[in-house]
């Protein structure tokens, strides 16, 4: 999403860095070209203006100017300036001490404010929590059809009395029945409305009245221009909401509206949706998202997610297998079902440090029904085939290319690799790191794709 | 005067019924167009008009083209598209074509900017019996609300029978707010099994068009992110899936692009039109404070043209795009 963005300032910076000392005149540059790729990047003109002039000042600080390494500590400026423009650390949701917690859901149309309800009330649920949805969008056809489908797929009860009802008298009976059913969270979905539809914009004000709810959250649409910043001040004014999630953050929009939002309201990004799966919704990380920007990596972000997805004491064990080079096809299949259970492996590669500089490995676009087929061949394999690679001959690649409808040279490719991996693996383990040009052979896939051209920074 | 639907509709030889009453109400329409077009974009104006009254009204320097500039960055024209106009407007200024005075160099900027939004303007191409339109774009920004007021405009303003196909099998209850609005346009629905193949959907549309001698199909497809490789294979193969059944079809691909987008709406036409060959741009969500002036990138980088404009809920908010009021309702007063 901000690899554009990430890549210009990398590039920039990688300029400042190779000089070693910087003069005003360097700096200067090195802020056109910041604010041109946070032009092009959606930030709003009025934040862009702002933040190249705090960020000049701190640059040109006695502590910068006179230090050893001057690139290096404007990169750590730019990220940590990034990072408080997105809003600091992550900030949290205000839940009710007792009884449910009531969390509104506002936005413009088309949004994805309904998708963004489901999405959330999953991730209640995945903490073990008792979710209701209320639909209150009677104005938007079928939007309560969707909200029923997508909650039931979301494991969460949905309040809904139809279109003929009134949305405010929806959300407080939904309240009501909240409270009897002793439910743990209630998310109120809304009908999209222009923040200058004051009819509209009066009954979400009457929503939020009756309904008192511990937050309300803004849904912005990560692709927004520069209109996001006059959207989220009239929302601020109406809603009072407190926080905002980020929808489609899956595309390659720039993303400037998460950094102008922020700016603009002080209210932070909660929560950010990237994807069409309904898992594909995790919280808002303003100081990982700035590394990312700046390419060092968003490892955090994907430790929790493989602490979420991932049986610990199986992780441990394969490890030992993998030091001791006892790793056979069949860990290989557990874990790479391990793996695709932390989402798109596209997504997860790009939260790996250093990739963002590898850009066709950023862009191989991984055919996650390549991953089908590896399973396949690999379950086609009898065990003793599995454990021991080795003693797969010619008769038994085309038995095992038959059972898993691939072709031979398929079930080749595939006992290469993981002869390849073996080796990277067992150096990982012992604490070395993979040449980029083994990781992306690696990921690659097969030995059609061309080598990719490392730009390493 | 605006452009009128019987202008951005090309019918071919049939002759469109019920247009006697269409003209009657034409008049009085599109003066209510024209004022809502005007009031919709208002805001915009005041905002534009703020940067662009103390500039070119005062003296014609330096600062101006930086505030012109800043004032077309501001309605997300782009960085290149808003050099490119402001840097022609300039050097028409410098070379004295246009005279060095504030009115004679707004109105100039705003013939400059009708133009951009002119580049390959041409009618939908409805001349085809039946004639395919198909729509795409991302999530969110308008396809089925949009297919819905295209049918109303065809059935009941020209008397043209019209099938949608409910294509987007993907998201929940899609093809119920679809039906909704067959119902209300008096069209016909063809529809499959939710997560059905969105080409067998087109395709027995057509057969049916066919069959009842339609005269339109409008495909509605599933909103997806220009990024999703293969959902954006699965809407190149429901082109295929109709190309087969009639070679030059879809007669016209329509892409809706919400108003609010910023940049990267250029990159959603771009590859949306690698992929299906897009005709023209239909700009919604116009009504708000957002300007569009992603169109004029669209236009002016890959000449695909704004076709159809949302400025509205209602059935008449969906509007032909003029490119003239346009750029006037932009920066005139």
């Amino acid at each position: 999403m901000f690899d554009q963005l990430s890549e210009r300032l990398q590039s920039t910076l990688s300029d400042v860095r190779s000089r070693g000392k910087l003069s005003e005149s360097d700096v200067d540059s090195a802020m056109r070209e910041i604010r041109l790729a946070l032009l092009e990047a959606d930030v709003n003109f009025k934040v862009v203006k702002a933040f190249t002039k705090t960020l000049k000042e701190r640059c040109l600080g006695e502590d910068v100017m006179s230090s050893l390494d001057p690139g290096q500590q404007v990169v750590k400026i730019v990220n940590e300036e990034l990072a408080s423009l997105m809003g600091g650390t992550g900030s949290e949701l205000a839940m009710a001490p007792s009884g449910p917690t009531v969390i509104l859901m506002a936005g413009l149309q088309g949004s994805g404010k309904t998708t963004a309800c489901a999405k959330l009330a999953q991730y209640f649920k995945k903490q073990g929590k008792d979710v209701a949805l209320a639909a209150c969008d009677v104005y938007r056809p079928a939007a309560v059809e969707q909200l029923v489908t997508m909650g039931e797929r979301a494991g969460a009860h949905v309040y809904s009395r139809g279109t003929e009802a009134d949305p405010v008298e929806i959300a407080t009976w939904a309240l009501d029945e909240a409270r009897s059913e002793r439910r743990d969270v209630l998310v109120i979905d809304t009908a999209g409305r222009l923040h200058i539809d004051q009819g509209l914009m009066a009954e979400l004000a009457k929503i939020r009245k009756q309904t008192r709810p511990h937050d309300v959250l803004l849904v912005v649409d990560a692709m927004t221009g520069q209109d996001a910043v006059g959207v989220a001040e009239s929302f601020a004014e109406v809603a009072e909401f407190d926080g905002v999630v980020m929808t489609k953050l899956d595309g390659d929009a720039r993303g400037g509206a998460a950094l102008s939002v922020k700016a603009v309201t002080g209210k932070p990004i909660l929560f950010a949706s990237t994807g069409e799966k309904i898992a594909d919704f995790d919280k808002f990380h303003p100081d990982r998202m700035a590394q990312r920007i700046l390419g060092m990596g968003d490892v955090l972000s994907l430790i929790e997610r493989a602490e979420q997805q991932v049986d610990e004491d199986e992780a441990e064990a394969l490890q030992e297998k993998m030091k001791r080079d006892q790793f056979t096809l069949e860990d290989f299949l557990k874990q790479m079902k391990q793996v695709r259970k932390m989402g798109p492996l596209s997504g997860i590669i790009g939260m790996l440090p250093g990739m963002g500089a590898m850009k066709q490995l950023k862009n191989a676009d991984v055919d996650e029904r390549e991953l089908d087929r590896v399973e396949a061949i690999i379950l086609s394999m009898t065990p003793r085939e599995r454990a021991n690679p080795g003693i797969i001959n010619g008769s038994r690649r085309k038995r095992i290319a038959a059972g898993s409808g691939t072709k031979v040279t398929q079930v080749n490719n595939l006992v290469k690799q993981f002869d390849q991996m073996k080796v990277m693996m067992k150096a990982m383990v012992n604490g070395r790191m993979p040449t980029p040009q083994q990781m992306a052979k690696l990921a690659g896939g097969d030995q059609r794709a061309p080598r990719p051209k490392i730009r390493r920074r | 005067m605006a452009t009128t639907w019987q202008e951005i509709v090309d019918l071919g030889t049939r002759s469109p019924g019920g247009v006697a009453t269409a003209e009657e109400e034409a008049p009085e329409q599109r003066r209510g167009v024209f004022k809502r077009l005007r009031e919709s974009l208002s805001k915009s104006r005041q905002a534009l008009q703020e940067e662009i009254s103390a500039s070119v009204f005062d003296k014609i320097d330096d600062e101006t083209w930086e505030l012109l500039e800043e004032a077309l960055i501001l309605a997300d024209v782009g960085a290149p598209t808003t050099a490119a106009v402001v840097e022609r407007l300039e050097q028409e200024v410098e070379s004295g074509a246009v005279p060095m005075d504030g009115i004679a160099v707004r109105d100039r900027l705003i013939e400059i900017l009708a133009e951009v939004a002119s580049t390959g303007r041409a009618p939908i191409d409805l001349s085809a019996e039946p004639a395919i339109l198909m729509m795409v774009g991302v999530n969110g920004t308008g396809k089925t609300t949009t297919i819905g007021k295209i049918a109303w405009h065809l059935s009941k303003e020209m008397g043209l029978s019209v099938i949608l196909a409910a294509a987007d099998t993907y998201r929940a209850a899609a093809a119920e707010q679809l039906e909704t609005w067959a119902e209300r346009a008096g069209a016909e629905l063809v529809r499959g099994e939710a997560d059905s193949d969105p080409g067998a959907v087109a395709y027995d549309a057509i057969n049916a068009a066919r069959t009842r001698g339609a005269d339109v199909v409008i495909v509605d497809t599933a909103g997806r992110l220009h990024t999703q490789n293969n959902l954006m294979d699965e809407l190149a193969k429901v082109r295929r899936v109709i190309q087969k059944q009639i070679p030059e079809a879809p007669h016209e691909t329509l892409i809706s692009i919400d108003a609010t987008t910023g940049q990267n709406g250029l990159r959603q036409a771009k590859v949306f039109s690698e992929s299906v060959d897009v005709d023209g741009v239909v700009l919604t969500k116009l009504d708000g404070t957002a300007r569009g002036g992603i169109a004029l990138a669209i236009a002016s980088d890959l000449g695909i043209p704004v076709k159809l404009i949302g400025v509205g809920e209602t059935l008449e908010d969906l509007r032909p795009f003029d490119p003239g009021d346009y750029a006037k309702a932009l920066l005139a007063e």
